[in-house]
């Protein structure tokens, strides 16, 4: 498989669409029938095989065009490519080796010819799209110097600086400080020429290297810069997450929803009909001289998580009320049966509009009918038992997302109790930490007896795993 | 995985492809035609996603007529088990087996002396229960066993659930079928094997690494005027060029369910049925039923109607896009 493909489909993945290696070798299959000299073709034929869903489409999209776009990556067939890695490995060592005998003893043939190599590579030209020996030179220098590896912005300068070193830039940096600091030459108008040339030369090399780990970083560095940033996201605390962070949470959530279905789906399997189980029908038919007289029908045990949840929306937990909901709008893609409920003083049916609604407009529309009170855990208690009592059976899990403050209300424990009563298990997610419980309003203490588990839920990550637990249950 | 085979003349290039399906009626985009010649010289399943009648199916169709080769079509539904798509063991045909069994059985029996000799008659009788006499075929065995070649569609499998998926893995990557009381039985030919899916739910990533995949999304007006023509001969230029304005510009207003190229296809004709001469108001008014099909989304849409056609009929082409 040659090297192009490899750094194409490890670009992929930098960015998000993750192709397996059992993929990447159908890929290098494919370019193996389709060929790199019809671009087009090879557009679709790499789509078709490494990009397996709509944004892994978009981002091939994308990404192809930047990567093979790249003036240093001509497809080359075969023997070239080979030859081109042969040069790899040696060529930077060569004109490093030249550096670095220049600074020891100064061995002026090999400098000269060194600086004379770096004014033509600048003097080449280095318009994009074009294979000239400047890119050609750039790539294998990027590759030496591991410029793939960049992660961050700020990484960009360090880089260009390893990218020049590994040109070689060493002797030709050399002559220009013997210039600059030489006063006896200071004055002849030839050495000035040669200075003015140099530093042209000089600045172009440097652009040209920046240019090309800018680009290295658009396709690997900023992916992984995001996706550091989702892994920082999903450990941060609820109650601090920003505008933008938010965004980001929304990507997060949605994967952790799709994790959790994957995780869990299975269990949900239902078998409509029964079928005739022939083995044990003969087997149990044997006693009565092999006539199948009492049949045998093969079943799967009807098993679906069914899901009640609660959510508190009122004031005192606005920190949290737009990820609590979040999640409740990703967990609405993943369970089949689930109920959910947002109260501050009054319990609303709010499953409607966030199966059917857009994330945000469903967040506004639940603010505006459940919000705004002050809070009162027994009411909403209360509603749930006039109204809804019925969707509460053996099997369901109740999932209460609050932070247990009721405003010094009535916290009808005893409706707690015979909920507890009914349901298979009622779990308690608070975004307050455990110290604070019990103190002023808070009836936590009072409530934690009747639940199955509370758990002190400050981050995505933390709410992830007592979801995933719950669905263990099953 | 390569069995020795001689490549259809359909198969021979990525243009042959095209020029192949497009003599089965079918007008395939590059990515469409690329996708089904790799899947040809990979040996690899195509998973298509898209919405709603764009075609998803009717390339399967088209595919099998192109070749020549035999359509064998599983339609995927919930509750979609191993003795609808694979195999089923004929119970009623066992049950009489063993009936006869019990009768020939004495015979078989009767004239050992003794209870030894008996016993090795019995172990040295061929047992035929579980035997290829009483295994009814199903489409994905069908497939595997055709001599000619085949196309092997699997309609909507985003309807079944994720066990079915499991039980595909085995057929998708190697072309076999395991049956515990026989053995693996191997496709003698390869089938093209092409899945459908409507994204109802998201598929499992097992399958889908086993498969290439192919998006079709609603079609670019230059390429929907291509279909169109193909499909409704004898329908008027003009007509046809503010047919596809107008279904372009109603697939970007807020509607729930968009119309596909299989509505506007419907709509052509309907409109050719009725000798239209050109598209206005009250002509859109009658037959909006055609291209859509829930009342939400005809009132919605029925206060813009006036607009739309209005934009539809404007010849420069980039006013209708819009």
């Amino acid at each position: 498989m040659d090297r192009t493909l490899v750094g194409y489909v490890r670009a992929l993945r930098a960015a998000g669409a993750d192709a397996s290696i059992a993929e990447s070798i159908d890929a290098a299959r494919a370019v193996a029938v389709v060929g790199y000299q019809d671009r087009q073709a090879l557009k679709d034929a790499l789509g078709v095989v490494l990009a397996k869903s709509e944004p892994e489409k978009a981002i091939h999209h994308r990404l192809f065009d930047q990567y093979f776009g790249l003036p240093d990556l001509p497809p080359p067939p075969p023997d070239q490519a080979n030859a081109a890695d042969r040069a790899a490995a040696s060529d930077p060592s060569s004109p490093a080796d030249a550096g670095q005998g220049a600074d020891a003893t100064p061995s002026p043939a090999d400098a000269a010819s060194a600086i004379g190599q770096l004014l033509a590579l600048a003097a080449g030209g280095d318009g994009p799209g074009q294979a000239t020996p400047l890119a050609a030179a750039l790539a294998r220098a990027a590759q030496a110097a591991g410029v793939d590896e960049i992660r961050f912005q700020t990484q960009i300068g360090v880089f260009t600086r390893r990218l020049l070193d590994q040109l070689g830039t060493a002797p030709l940096d050399e002559r220009l400080r013997a210039l600059l600091l030489d006063p006896a030459t200071a004055g002849s108008a030839e050495v000035q020429a040669e200075l003015h040339q140099l530093q042209a030369a000089r600045e172009r090399l440097r652009r040209a290297a920046r240019a090309v780990v800018e680009q290295r970083f658009e396709l690997y560095g900023r992916p992984a810069t995001e996706a550091f940033m989702q892994d920082v996201v999903t450990h941060r605390a609820l109650g601090r997450l920003s505008p933008p962070d938010m965004e980001r949470m929304k990507r997060v959530v949605a994967r952790m929803a799709k994790r959790l279905a994957v995780r869990h789906s299975r269990r949900r399997r239902i078998k409509l009909q029964g079928q005739l189980d022939f083995r044990r029908t003969l087997r149990s038919g044997a006693g009565q001289d092999s006539v199948p007289f009492k049949l045998h029908f093969k079943h799967r045990r009807r098993d679906k998580p069914r899901f009640v949840a609660i959510c508190d929306v009122s004031g005192s937990v606005a920190a949290h009320v737009r990820f609590l909901l979040l999640f409740l709008y990703a967990l609405h893609g993943t369970v089949a049966d689930l109920r959910s409920f947002a109260f501050s003083n009054q319990l609303k049916d709010v499953g409607p509009m966030l199966e059917n609604l857009p994330f945000d407009e469903a967040f506004a529309q639940v603010l505006r009918e459940a919000g705004g009170g002050s809070t009162d855990y027994g009411q909403a208690l209360v509603d749930l038992q006039d109204e809804h009592w019925d969707c509460i059976d053996r099997r369901t899990t109740v999932l209460i997302l609050g932070d247990g403050r009721s405003n010094n209300a009535d916290p009808r424990l005893d409706i707690l109790a015979e909920l507890a009563d009914r349901a298979k298990r009622v779990l308690w997610l608070c975004p307050e930490p455990r110290g604070r419980w019990g103190s002023g309003d808070s009836c936590m203490l009072q409530y934690q007896p009747f639940c199955t588990q509370v758990s002190h839920c400050a981050s995505a990550a933390d709410l992830e795993r007592a979801i995933d637990e719950a669905l263990a249950a099953y | 995985m390569n069995r020795d085979l001689p490549t259809p003349p359909g198969f021979a290039s990525i243009d042959a492809v095209t020029a192949a399906l497009s003599g089965a009626g079918y007008i395939a985009s590059r990515q469409v035609a690329t996708a089904l010649y790799l899947a040809h010289h990979l040996r690899k399943p195509v998973l298509i996603e898209g919405p709603a009648g764009v075609g998803k199916t009717e390339l399967a169709v088209s595919a099998a007529r192109a070749l020549g080769y035999a359509l064998i079509r599983l339609q995927c539904y919930e509750g979609l088990d191993d003795s609808r798509a694979l195999y089923e063991w004929q119970y009623g045909k066992q049950l009489l087996y063993t009936q006869v069994l019990k009768e020939k059985i004495g015979q078989l029996i009767d004239q050992a002396d003794s209870l030894p000799e008996a016993f090795a008659r019995l172990t040295g009788f061929k047992d035929l229960f579980f035997s290829r006499d009483f295994l009814q075929p199903r489409p994905l065995l069908q497939a595997m066993e055709q001599a000619g070649g085949s196309v092997l569609l699997i309609d909507e499998v985003d309807k079944s659930e994720e066990a079915f998926e499991a039980l595909l893995l085995e057929v998708l990557a190697d072309y076999q079928i395991t049956i515990p009381e026989i053995g693996t039985i191997r496709a003698q030919v390869p089938p093209l094997v092409i899945l459908t899916s409507n994204n109802t739910r998201e598929l499992g990533d097992a399958i889908k690494r086993r498969c290439l995949h192919l998006h079709i999304g609603f079609p670019e007006p230059a390429f929907e005027q291509q279909v169109l023509r193909a499909r409704v001969p004898g329908i008027d230029e003009a007509l046809l060029r503010q047919l596809v304005n107008f279904v372009q510009a109603l697939r970007h207003e807020n509607i729930r369910k968009p119309p596909s190229v299989a509505e506007s296809l419907d709509w052509a004709r309907t409109l050719l049925l009725l000798h239209a001469p050109s598209l206005d108001a009250t002509l859109v008014n009658d037959t909006l039923n055609v291209l859509l099909k829930r009342e939400s989304d005809i009132q919605a849409v029925l206060p813009r109607i006036e607009l739309l056609t209005r934009e539809a009929l404007a010849p420069a082409p980039v006013g209708g896009a819009r």
